[in-house]
């Protein structure tokens, strides 16, 4: 599903570079990426839906390399491929919970809006438990509504990757739970592919692998990056 | 078309402050349209009227108080010119002098002394009724009729000039004989008599109790000294407030009619060579009055009303920029806040150009909307213009 090879990547003006040698991931794996704060967890996920281009080294998603496309083929693909999940949940505030799932439809016109995706959101959203909250606001939401809300909207285009970028980093422990269970099982059911960062150690039963970035990270000093240790 | 659905939700959400954006775009652009507009038609009109009197005669003074009260009744003028002038004008045929007297008011609306010329020069028709017959009647505008709803065969009664001047003119009942037709002209505003009615209303001429009939029982208390020449009455004969058929031949000026007062002289010349001649008498020999030609009159103060107007538009252009900065620092502001948002639409797969877009339609919404309300705002004053302009020129 990925494979990631070489791969080199520095923020402009940062002493920081990330170094991954080889990382591969299967279809429909559900793993974790753990790590300390600015291991560049999330520079990984933004490398892999193509946010970010890497300096060199190859980054191949269902055998299409995406550091080898144009900015509008990386988006294209990321619309058709990937699902996103934010630790802020980034719900736009000025649309109701079934607009804001729909949202990936109002935004690219390479995907067509039709009524039944509309059914097809409202259904994911009576799986999430969000039914009878279709018509509010993401203010008039609790946090663990607004993650449920993103996640249906990373859901929504059917993807076969889903990145989420801390997606319990702002809950409580009772909705941790919650949303976890709600990606797993919606990943489990489409046999999709799972990465979720995180620093949170105590999330990651139910992660088929558990990938310790720290070990992965090469800063200034250009050391080596190997296989992560897997647990 | 998601980044227009967008943007509307955008708008509608945030919809007080959408419209305050709206009402600062509106009022910096409609102000300066409504004062043009009505500019315009202020213009139109009081060129249209100056253009269609071709002189006025009247006392020596203020030449724009005695256009304004010759075309408009409402400009108060100190003096007055001697009915002579319209009998001297006659006589030298060059034109038609047509006398104004217009001094008083009913119900607020001026009373216009005039003779039968004037209603073939201004093109004035009857809507009902018939014309001036007789002392005392008058002859309504429409607009008039409008506001009073006196119809023909009521009576009219004219404004006492001052309330604590009891020696002042006496109020005259009038008989309206007639409702003239909406000219959209200050005439509709007027009520027209005889000019020798506007002088009974003056004073000038009145009726009352033949004194050569009192009876002798009355004798002591109504004349004061009677000879072989004359009967000197007291205030006890009262004068009448109405003239009618019984009482009309009792009415009498005193003194001679070339002497009695009259605002001004509309003078109608056959020709140009006319014209000039008239204006040149009074150019030249002519100690007590003046001939002023309303357009040329006209025409210099509304050079001066558009200078003054020019002073606004400078304004107006520098308020336009200065709410123009505003609206380009509250966007800038509200990109920097919506920063994340474009991030994340970013992130999910939205082209920057759809951003562009969505950012760019939600400012022409509200540019939109703005133009859509000056639009309605502007055919509403466009539409009431013409009749605000008028009660400004007649001070209704």
């Amino acid at each position: 599903m990925i494979e990631i090879q070489h791969i080199k990547f520095r923020y402009p003006r940062s002493e920081f570079e990330l170094i991954v040698q080889q990382l591969s991931i299967a279809k429909g794996e559900k793993v974790a990426v753990v790590g300390p704060s600015g291991s560049g967890k999330t520079t990984l996920l933004n490398l892999i839906s193509g946010i970010s281009i890497p300096r060199s080294g190859s980054i191949r998603i269902n055998d299409g390399s995406i550091s080898g496309m144009s900015d509008g083929q990386r988006r294209d693909f990321r619309i058709a491929n990937i699902g996103m999940v934010f630790q802020q949940f980034e719900l736009v505030e000025y649309l109701k919970t079934l607009d804001n799932i729909m949202l990936p439809y109002l935004i690219n016109s390479s995907l067509q809006s039709s009524s039944s995706k509309r059914q097809e959101a409202k259904e994911l959203a009576e799986q999430v438990g969000l039914g009878d909250k279709l018509n509010r606001y993401p203010g008039k939401l609790s946090q663990g509504e607004q993650q449920r809300v993103a996640i249906c909207r990373a859901l929504i285009t059917r993807p076969q990757l889903i990145l989420a970028d801390e997606p319990t980093g702002n809950l409580d422990p009772k909705n941790k739970k919650t949303i976890l269970d709600i990606l797993f099982q919606q990943c489990e059911s489409k046999n999709q592919t799972l990465i979720v960062v995180t620093h949170d150690m105590n999330i990651l039963d139910g992660f088929d692998r558990v990938i310790d970035f720290e070990q992965f990270r090469v800063a200034t000093s250009d050391t080596a990056v190997s296989e992560g240790v897997e647990t | 078309m998601g980044w227009l659905r967008l943007a509307i939700k955008y708008i509608a959400y945030h919809k007080f402050k959408s419209l305050i954006l709206i009402a600062c775009i509106f009022l910096t652009a409609f102000l300066p349209i409504a004062i043009g507009l009505l500019l315009q038609q202020f213009n139109q009109k009081i060129v249209a009227r100056a253009t269609e009197t071709p002189i006025v005669i009247g006392a020596k003074g203020s030449r724009l108080d005695l256009t304004l009260h010759t075309l408009y009744f409402k400009t108060p003028i100190d003096e007055t010119i001697p009915f002579s002038h319209v009998r001297d004008i006659r006589d030298t045929e060059w034109a038609n002098p047509i006398p104004v007297y217009s001094k008083f008011t009913a119900k607020d609306f001026p009373i216009v002394g005039t003779n039968l010329d004037y209603f073939d020069f201004r093109g004035l028709r009857l809507e009902a009724g018939n014309g001036l017959v007789t002392l005392g009647d008058c002859v309504i505008g429409s607009k008039v009729w409008e506001k009073t709803r006196i119809g023909i065969g009521e009576t009219l009664i004219s404004d006492r000039e001052n309330l604590l001047d009891i020696g002042g003119s006496t109020p005259l009942k009038m008989h309206v004989r007639g409702i003239l037709k909406t000219t959209d002209t200050p005439d509709d505003w007027c009520v027209f008599v005889d000019l020798k009615t506007a002088w009974i209303i003056e004073g000038l001429g009145h009726g009352h109790q033949e004194l050569a009939d009192v009876a002798d029982e009355e004798s002591d208390l109504k004349i004061l000294n009677r000879d072989d020449e004359k009967i000197v009455a007291s205030a006890a004969v009262r004068p009448y407030l109405e003239i009618n058929d019984s009482n009309i031949d009792s009415f009498h000026f005193h003194g001679e009619t070339k002497d009695f007062p009259i605002s001004s002289i509309i003078a109608v010349a056959p020709d140009k060579k006319s014209e000039t001649l008239l204006i040149g008498r009074y150019q030249a020999g002519v100690d007590d009055a003046q001939a002023v030609i309303p357009e040329s009159v006209v025409g210099q103060l509304m050079s001066m009303v558009f200078r003054v107007k020019q002073f606004f538009d400078a304004n107006a252009i520098l308020i336009a920029i200065s709410t123009a900065l505003l609206l380009l620092l509250v966007v800038l502001l509200s990109l920097k806040l919506r920063q994340r948002e474009m991030d994340t639409m970013f992130k999910l797969g939205c082209s920057r150009g759809t951003i562009l877009l969505l950012q760019v339609g939600e400012m022409a919404i509200v540019f939109l909307v703005s133009a859509v309300l000056v639009a309605f705002a502007t055919g509403f004053v466009w539409q009431i213009s013409g009749g605000l302009v008028q009660r400004l020129l007649l001070g209704q």
